[in-house]
């Protein structure tokens, strides 16, 4: 039971990485922000070269 | 402190009793290292277990047994058809040997993976792009980055030389070569704070090697895009049902963009589900565009006119806020990506479908279809992502080794990483090879080839020996709700067949084939307009970076002149390839997809070169073979491929002798300039290639003479925290 909660716990970070749920995440933290439409669009102004420059494999 | 730690797990634990164990052990794998001022004692101590060790060599010598048995029934077995299990359980024994002993031999002896360093992401934490992450996350994150629409169109192409020469160049590439490849490049840019494959191959090579890793990248980045548009315009064109459903991905994706801004800030897993919900429908809805005989005029496109608005797509894809459209397409494609891949592999487990593909076809003398040449070169062209594939050197030194928390992790994640996706190769292989080779063929091969009349096209296949006749490709059409799938070249269709054959057998049985070939269809088109979109931004920006050198308002990233200029640029680069393969009447595929694997295979090259090059300066070049075998190999394949289009007498191989014939037979003069557009690429990016080589072999000779210090530009060692931590 644990083993599976704890690979149902690896699968979500892994998504939330993925999906940039976690980089946000850190944003917030590192700004002390709550959530909200401008704060994302805080967000990514400052991450979107990172985001637009990753490539992506064939 | 004093640590025993088990070399390439990487685990760290106290001394103690395990110490006592270490010190006993006749293995010589015990070492002493001084970092810092407490001493480390490092010890492979799998050694030191004498009953789970008696345990763990059966375990492996039955494994190594079953995978023995399973390759040479797919290599031995002649004239019955065989399970496609047996391609699965090879490809697992022989991916889990090579992970448990060889990547194993090259993070300890090779590489000496050292738990102790702190990578970038730990020295250099900044929460956006250095970030300590946890493996598993890394290894979910590197593979949602590589494995892309390569693994799955390759190895379909490659099947008209029958299932075995395909899945045994993916098993021995992937292991000896690929794993290799994003392996060693991802620690030797740990060791570099994540440095570029551009700057690793400057610094350690020369001004010469930085130049054309850089010429390198920005051709396999056009001649990549070009092609994979053109997969897509072929499983697109004169389909309504599939135009329609892809053409919903946009405003769906725009929805997405505008819901994670406004509505619900970050929420991206909650968009995405909603995301793919709304595909779902469109993919239903598509059924009924496609009955719909006013509709179905509007969706009904011509490959021309689906060109067209591609290269407006990738244009506009590149020039718009990322947050709009392309990071929104992006975490949907991925999503369904992810999914997909699970189901399929799920489904031919289930399904354990018969292969009915034999295990080497007429093809092999050269004469195929799909595309012309003899399996050595062009088996290992063709399939370049699943086994070797230059491109994952970027993501290697892209974003992955910035997330990397210990130098030990780098060995699930590059070697692991590159095993799952030579697994989506497996599956794509079985996915082609379950269709009746008749129906494959039927599907793959151009008109130029096979003729323009669907009975001319039945006859000249089934005179191959793959009988087919008209009435039963009719029968498979309706089944997947298309017009037609004769000369569906391209790959993407014969795979969603496939994919639909083995979906409807394991979920829903033939009623549902329909829905499951236009899921499948969509699954593949998301996944390359995701890399259009993305790899018309990425090459914008590199663009960018070169044109600023020349004026500097150019390179400025948010100066919207320079953002339409060079969008345009890159997106009439891949828009010129991509109208080529469109207005061929070969099909395209024959011309293009050769030059994107020989673009992305000497990619590898140049990988290959810089990690051999870095392995002769950290001074183990008894060790460079690990490098040094790819290496050899992929020089041979790639140099011998790119002679053979540019110069081979057979029209449908050289480049030039199609030109001569076509300007003999008073031919398209466009044609005949493509053609010779094409031959003067290969040879321009195989010249810059042996450049490279040469320099690399210039500076191998100087380190190994000692005429120059064998000295690797790392970045300085730092003890880290989590070695502390793991005790």
């Amino acid at each position: 039971m644990n083993r599976l909660r704890s690979l149902q716990t690896v699968l979500l970070a892994v998504l939330r990485e993925i999906f940039d749920e976690s980089a946000y995440a850190r944003y917030l933290e590192q700004h002390q922000l709550a959530s909200s439409p401008k704060a994302y669009a805080g967000f990514w102004r400052e991450y979107e070269l990172v985001k637009s420059r990753r490539p992506r494999c064939c | 402190m004093t640590y025993v730690r088990e070399i390439v797990s990487g685990r760290v634990m106290p001394c103690q009793a395990k110490w006592a164990e270490a010190e006993s052990c006749p293995s010589s794998a015990l070492e002493l290292r001084h970092s810092g001022s407490s001493a480390k004692i490092l010890t492979d101590f799998n050694c030191c277990y004498s009953m789970p060790r008696l345990l763990h060599n059966a375990t492996w010598f039955a494994l190594t047994a079953v995978g023995a048995l399973a390759v040479a029934t797919i290599a031995l077995h002649r004239g019955e058809q065989i399970n496609a299990m047996w391609l699965v359980v090879a490809a697992v024994c022989v991916y889990a040997i090579g992970y448990r002993f060889y990547s194993k031999f090259i993070a300890v002896k090779v590489l000496a993976l050292d738990p102790i360093r702190a990578t970038p992401a730990e020295r250099l934490e900044n929460g956006r792009d250095f970030v300590a992450t946890n493996k598993w996350v890394v290894f979910g994150h590197h593979f949602a980055a590589i494995a892309g629409p390569g693994p799955l169109v390759g190895p379909v192409l490659a099947a008209q030389f029958g299932y075995l020469p395909g899945t045994l160049w993916v098993l021995a590439g992937a292991v000896l070569g690929g794993c290799v490849q994003d392996f060693v490049i991802l620690l030797f840019s740990v060791r570099r704070d994540g440095k570029s494959l551009t700057e690793m191959a400057r610094e350690e090579i020369g001004r010469v090697g930085g130049f054309v890793t850089y010429a390198a990248v920005i051709s396999i980045v056009v001649i990549l895009l070009g092609v994979v548009a053109l997969v897509v315009v072929n499983a697109l064109k004169s389909s309504p049902w599939g135009t329609f459903t892809i053409a919903m991905t946009i405003p769906i994706a725009l929805l997405m963009g505008i819901y994670l801004r406004h509505i619900r800030p970050g929420k991206v897993l909650e968009s995405s589900v909603l995301g793919f919900l709304l595909v779902m429908l469109a993919i239903f809805g598509g059924q009924w565009v496609a009955h719909n005989p006013s509709l179905a005029k509007v969706f009904t496109l011509s490959a021309p006119m689906l060109a067209i608005l591609i290269v407006l797509y990738g244009f506009a894809a590149s020039a718009l806020p990322v947050w709009l459209l392309l990071a929104p397409r992006d975490y949907l494609s991925t999503f369904v990506k992810l999914g997909t891949i699970g189901l399929l592999a799920v489904g031919i487990v289930v399904f354990h479908p018969t292969l009915h593909m034999p295990p080497l076809t007429r093809f092999v003398d050269g004469s195929g279809p799909i595309f012309a040449g003899n399996i050595f070169p062009f088996a290992f062209i063709t399939i370049a992502c699943g086994a070797v594939s230059g491109f994952h050197a970027l993501i290697s030194s892209g974003t992955t080794p910035k997330l990397i928390r210990r130098e030990t992790e780098t060995r699930m994640v590059g070697y692991g990483a590159m095993l799952a996706e030579s697994m989506v190769a497996i599956m794509a292989t079985v996915a082609a090879c379950v269709l009746q080779p008749g129906v494959y063929f039927a599907i793959n091969s151009p008109a130029g080839v096979v003729g323009t009349t669907v009975d001319a096209a039945a006859a000249t296949i089934s005179g191959w020996g793959f009988p087919v006749d008209a009435a039963q490709m009719q029968s498979l059409a309706q089944a997947v709700g298309e017009q037609t799938l004769f000369n569906r070249t391209g790959g993407a269709p014969a795979f969603a067949v496939g994919m639909a054959h083995i979906f409807s057998h394991s979920l829903g049985g033939q009623a549902v084939m329909a829905i499951w070939y236009h899921f499948a269809i969509m699954f593949e088109a998301l996944f390359i307009l995701t890399i259009l979109d993305a790899g018309t931004r990425v090459g914008r920006f590199m663009v960018q970076d070169a044109l600023g050198h020349i004026w500097e308002p150019l390179g400025r990233t948010s100066w919207y002149p320079s953002i339409i200029f060079t969008s345009a640029l890159i997106a009439g680069a891949w828009g010129y390839f991509l109208w080529q393969g469109v207005k061929d009447p070969l099909g395209g595929i024959n011309s293009l997809w050769p030059l994107f694997g020989i673009s992305n295979q000497l990619l590898a090259t140049v990988a290959f070169c810089v990690a051999t090059t870095i392995i002769v300066k950290m001074g183990k070049p008894r060790y460079a073979f690990v490098t040094l075998i790819p290496l050899v190999w992929l020089v041979s394949v790639t140099f011998t491929a790119s002679w053979q289009k540019m110069f081979d007498a057979n029209p449908r191989i050289g480049f030039l002798a199609h030109a001569r014939q076509l300007a003999v037979s008073g031919g398209n003069a466009r044609l005949i300039f493509n053609d010779r557009l094409d031959a003067v690429v290969t040879g321009v990016l195989i010249v810059m290639v042996a450049l490279v080589l040469l320099e690399s072999v210039l500076e191998w000779v100087r380190v190994l003479t000692g005429r120059k210090a064998a000295s690797v530009k790392e970045a300085p060692f730092v003890a880290s925290r989590f070695a502390e931590e793991q005790g």
